[in-house]
């Protein structure tokens, strides 16, 4: 149990069984009045945010999240399976639990999963990958159009634009928190 | 980063002008205490057996019983838990008090201790600071403070009326979030007539019981300073702080011990009032900051 004078930024509490993380905090306390505590919180799940005032006398629940390594090993439709670094249990989680994260999983990848309930909530992925590039049109000389850039298809099956030099077969590395094109990689 | 040390040195020697010019005398009283004063929301940090002070006021008190009509105390205060933006646990107080004056008087205080700010801090820092006023708040603490009732301040910034907000146990929840950001905005604010509930230690009004003579001291919707004509039935305080004691008990925390030297002494006094400033707060309005933690030598954090 946590009590009002724990809360602070980063903390995670149970709220209604959802797991909330404090995002923002500040103390208050009128003159010979009591101590005042408002906390905006996100659902871990969700993402809904709400701001609340506690008191001194609020008791909360920790949320017990559990972290966990785990290796990319395949996907059969909309199933990404990986293995528990650790315990090296096998889990699949589906497309949707993924969203963007899916666009970056290659063979032997580590990614960060946070679990809560059991339930992925938040997976994180390097900051950085390097995909082959599967699928782009040959850069035409001369191209006067003036696009600066070209979509080419790495080998997660993920689309992107590119500058219109890279070719099939090359390695481009990825900033995976805007999945946009950094560098070609040799 | 503000130069803190040279704005609140010469803060303080401004400060201690103003008050000698005025016939205070200065204190200093001990800031460790083997009984303080009952107060169910302000907890003491202890030391061995003793309390450090929450505030220098029961002490202050006691010379005002011994024949110093005119008093002030420059301090450092300590209260478990506060800790936030506006908040340290260990901070710095002035408090003054006079005998035989009321709480209006301590509010024509206030008036000319900003306005002596306004026309002489410079004065006390050296030639080559750094320091500037902030914009148009010279000008401010010269203006001299407007008052607003509590009840008023609700009608006009709270969703709720102040009856309501008592019944309904959400006085302070509406005072921080809704009333305060409002007061001292163009020039520095009193909001006065406080309910009897909210007494603390200060006097009921003689023409209206319903409401008690208090008053805080806003500027730039920071509050600044607490004053009230004290409450001297010394019975009457008795019953105040047993009333307290008991509650504080029911919360289930340590039972405060009664403080009898003080209630001894204060039975002495007539008429007395006094008030409390946090200083390290007017110190940051003055660096034209937001937070405490640059206004103090030493941040919490960075110890």
């Amino acid at each position: 149990m946590y009590n009002a004078s724990d809360l602070r930024k980063g903390l995670k509490l149970l709220i209604d069984g959802n797991p909330y993380i404090v995002i923002d905090f500040e103390f208050s306390k009128p003159g010979k009045g009591q101590s005042l505590y408002r906390c905006k919180m996100r659902n871990m799940i969700s993402g809904n945010q709400l701001v609340k005032t506690y008191r001194s006398v609020d008791k909360f629940e920790k949320a017990e999240l559990e972290e966990k390594t785990m290796q990319y090993l395949y996907h059969q439709g909309d199933e990404y399976h990986f293995m528990d670094t650790t315990s090296y249990e096998q889990l699949a989680l589906t497309a949707e639990q993924l969203g963007d994260n899916a666009h970056y999983l290659i063979d032997n990848m580590e990614v960060e999963g946070l679990f809560f309930d059991g339930r992925p909530i938040d997976v994180t992925v390097p900051t950085f990958v390097n995909l082959v590039v599967t699928q782009a049109d040959p850069w035409a000389k001369g191209d006067t159009t003036g696009n600066d850039t070209k979509p080419v298809t790495v080998e997660t099956g993920y689309q992107l634009q590119v500058p219109p030099f890279i070719e099939e077969g090359e390695k481009i590395q990825i900033d995976t928190r805007t999945g946009a094109y950094v560098t070609r990689v040799k | 980063m503000p130069d803190a040390p040279h704005t609140r040195a010469a803060c303080f020697s401004c400060l201690r002008a103003f008050f000698a010019a005025k016939g205070f005398l200065e204190v200093d009283t001990p800031i460790r205490l083997p009984a303080i004063i009952p107060e169910r929301f302000i907890e003491p940090i202890t030391s061995e057996d003793f309390f450090l002070q929450t505030s220098p006021e029961l002490c202050m008190k006691r010379l005002l019983a011994r024949g110093y009509p005119r008093i002030f105390q420059i301090s450092h205060c300590f209260r478990r838990g506060e800790k936030g933006r506006l908040h340290h646990e260990e901070f710095m107080m002035l408090e003054w008090y006079r005998l035989g004056a009321d709480y209006r008087r301590l509010m024509a205080d206030c008036d000319a201790l900003l306005a002596f700010l306004a026309q002489n801090l410079d004065k006390f820092l050296p030639p080559d600071t750094d320091f500037i006023w902030p914009a148009r708040l010279r000008e401010e603490f010269l203006l001299g403070a407007e008052t607003v009732s509590v009840a008023d301040a609700f009608a006009r910034h709270a969703p709720r009326s102040l009856d309501e907000a008592m019944a309904a146990g959400a006085f302070d929840e509406l005072l921080v979030h809704h009333v305060e950001p409002h007061l001292g905005r163009s020039r520095p604010t009193f909001l006065t007539d406080y309910p009897a509930e909210l007494a603390s230690l200060a006097r009921l009004s003689p023409e209206d019981e319903r409401i008690a003579e208090r008053f805080e001291l806003y500027s730039r919707g920071i509050e600044l300073a607490n004053g009230f004509s004290e409450l001297t039935d010394a019975n009457e305080q008795r019953r105040r702080f047993a009333e307290e004691i008991a509650t504080i008990a029911r919360d289930g925390k340590t039972r405060p011990a009664m403080p009898e030297r003080f209630l001894a002494d204060l039975a002495r006094i007539d008429a007395a009032s006094g008030i409390a400033l946090g200083l390290d707060r007017l110190i940051m309005l003055l660096l034209d900051e937001s937070a405490l933690a640059t206004a103090v030598t030493f941040a919490p954090d960075d110890l």
